[in-house]
């Protein structure tokens, strides 16, 4: 038989197969955040099952509301704390040492190929970056996760994206991704893993393929999955040197979980990807895209740098490359947020922060919080975000509001002209 | 025990996210009572009004990937304290769909000429609709008449509904 990877990692861990076509899996990882695990917690000790199937396993964060903004959100925390500490979690990650968690799991080595993860959050599809399964879940499947390690999911159809050809200077993962997304549709991965290959994916950085995945969900797929290849172990090796003799030897083992030739297919898309140009969403729905060219001059209000989608030091970099010596417009208000404290610092000590602020945006701790409206950066009714997160939907960054999803690059050009446009970095690529 | 029985609202749109049916502000609450007065609160549909629509309904009758986007089980949980157990629609997003059957609540999914046929027929009607779980037929009833419609839901998603929910179930058997 030919397998594709998700195939592969459901083989090695199905405990049970109770029906047709339901699959219990053994969980390598369950993530945690503040939102949808206190619930999850008050639930089970109500049940009187207030266990965790293994500490070390379990990982959490304090990330869409930090610091806590009142009441409400200071006791979601507290619940999500006192549990961490109750039950020795140590990979529990508070204030002052906490970035949106799909920054920072992966980034503390917590993502490894062929693993299986769950969480309370739609995007964890984002972890598919590493060649791993990672499905966002309701908190019903995340308690049984946290009490049993174990998650139900029906076959793994798989739907293979061959993203073809070279992209442009000035044009990065997230275009990418808005154009397969305009390309599927909403609904057109719904049930399925988006497997990513190609020559524009093996180029790739770790976090770029981060960016890509991330948004499968926007498509409906449960995941996200990249080949694991040497770029996978490069950014892994700090944390996997000891079980390996040499990368070539992580390679080696990492290399089983891609999928076979021949492996079966629901659907194939091929796209050439080398005439892409930057791509923006128009509407209240992540496959209404056009390209910037096209949106060029819209206002806005807003500039929004940051999100599980692109708030890494690349993203940064990139912004920074075209603000530098430059101020946003007067009519906009800019704010960024760099996904964890290891990304801060390293744009502190880059100089990118300073350059930030020169052109006049406000930089925020590491937070979830503006990207759905919670916290941070809420938008006023009638207003528009230029916005380098994943989701566009009527009301996300606050009620009224209007958000344009585009790439670091866009965002930072359009926070310097008022409006939607193209960055240099584009227009010297033409 | 929840009852799969009551009025109909037809909500005549594709794609409606969990941000509309329950937005992410709210999600500061601790209680899924809390809830019950911000449903389907930024729902885009022309016409609709939450404040007068939801009243004294039980089941939605909508058209394709019903509950796409977040994976916060809020969705279900602001549709349960509403008494609306039962969603039918052409399809839904694998999470919401999910959520719903682990919290022992309905996603029914029905072919697109049926769906179409209940919009023609119901929708602008007063409608009751019962979700018979072991004879898997959904008995509407209209106006003094009676139709049944066939539908299918997987032996897992039926252990659930009939178990209560995931949470003891999995704690027995793993």
């Amino acid at each position: 038989m030919k397998y594709t990877v998700a195939e592969k990692i459901f083989n090695a861990h199905r405990v049970d197969m109770p029906f047709e076509d339901t699959h219990v899996l053994k969980l390598d990882a369950v993530f945690c955040h503040e939102i949808t695990t206190p619930i999850a917690i008050t639930d089970l000790q109500a049940r009187g099952m207030d266990r965790v199937f293994d500490p070390d396993k379990i990982k959490a964060v304090i990330d869409h509301v930090t610091p806590a903004k009142d009441s409400k959100t200071a006791e979601q925390g507290k619940i999500l704390r006192d549990w961490a500490k109750r039950h020795g979690i140590k990979d529990f990650f508070d204030i002052g040492r906490n970035g949106v968690c799909h920054a920072i799991f992966p980034e503390k080595g917590f993502v490894r190929p062929g693993y299986t993860i769950i969480m309370g959050d739609s995007h964890t599809c984002t972890h598919g970056a590493f060649g791993a399964f990672a499905a966002g879940v309701g908190t019903t499947d995340l308690e049984v996760g946290i009490l049993k390690g174990v998650c139900a999911f029906h076959s793994p159809k798989t739907i293979k994206i061959l993203l073809n050809g070279k992209l442009k200077p000035g044009v990065f993962a997230k275009d990418a991704i808005l154009y397969v997304i305009k390309e599927l549709t909403v609904n057109g991965a719904t049930n399925m893993v988006m497997e990513f290959t190609g020559s524009v994916v093996d180029e790739m950085s770790m976090e770029a393929r981060m960016t890509l995945c991330n948004m499968a969900i926007e498509a409906g797929g449960t995941c996200g999955i990249c080949y694991p290849d040497m770029t996978t172990v490069e950014y892994l090796w700090d944390y996997i040197k000891d079980e390996f003799e040499s990368k070539e030897a992580a390679l080696k083992e990492y290399s089983k979980w891609i999928s076979d030739e021949g492996a079966t297919y629901e659907k194939v898309f091929e796209f050439d990807l080398s005439n892409l140009e930057p791509m923006v969403t128009f509407g209240f729905k992540p496959d209404q895209v056009k390209t910037v060219r096209e949106m060029s001059g819209t206002i806005i209000n807003q500039i929004y740098i940051g999100s599980c989608t692109n708030g890494r030091i690349e993203d940064l970099r990139v912004a920074a490359q075209i603000l530098k010596g430059r101020k946003i417009s007067d009519d906009v208000r800019g704010i960024v947020s760099p996904a964890t404290p290891a990304i801060y610092s390293q744009a502190l000590k880059e100089g990118i922060i300073e350059i930030f602020q020169d052109a006049g945006f406000c930089v925020t701790n590491p937070t979830c919080g503006a990207c759905l409206g919670m916290s941070n950066g809420v938008l006023a009714s009638g207003e528009s975000c230029a916005s380098t997160t994943n989701r566009n939907f009527n009301g996300r960054m606050g009620k009224g509001g209007m958000v344009h999803l585009m790439s670091p690059a866009t965002a930072a050009a359009s926070a310097i002209e008022g409006r939607i446009a193209n960055s240099e970095l584009f227009d010297k690529g033409m | 025990m929840k009852t799969f029985s009551g009025k109909v609202l037809f909500l005549d749109r594709s794609d409606i996210n969990t941000d509309e049916i329950i937005p992410a502000k709210y999600l500061t609450e601790i209680t899924k009572e809390a809830l019950k007065p911000y449903i389907l609160e930024d729902l885009i549909l022309e016409g609709f009004d939450p404040k007068k629509d939801i009243k004294d309904k039980a089941v939605i009758i909508t058209r394709e990937n019903f509950g796409c986007g977040s994976s916060r089980e809020h969705a279900p949980w602001a549709l349960e304290v509403n008494n609306i157990n039962v969603v039918i629609a052409e399809s839904f997003a694998r999470i919401f769909r999910q959520n719903m059957y682990n919290c022992g609540m309905f996603a029914i999914e029905l072919p697109k000429d049926k769906i179409d046929y209940l919009f023609g027929t119901y929708a602008k009607k007063d409608v009751t609709l019962t979700v018979e779980v072991d004879r898997d037929k959904i008995i509407v009833e209209c106006e003094g008449k009676s139709e049944e419609i066939d539908f299918k839901v997987g032996e897992f998603d039926k252990t659930l509904v009939k178990e209560g929910g995931w949470v003891g179930y999995a704690d027995k058997k793993y």
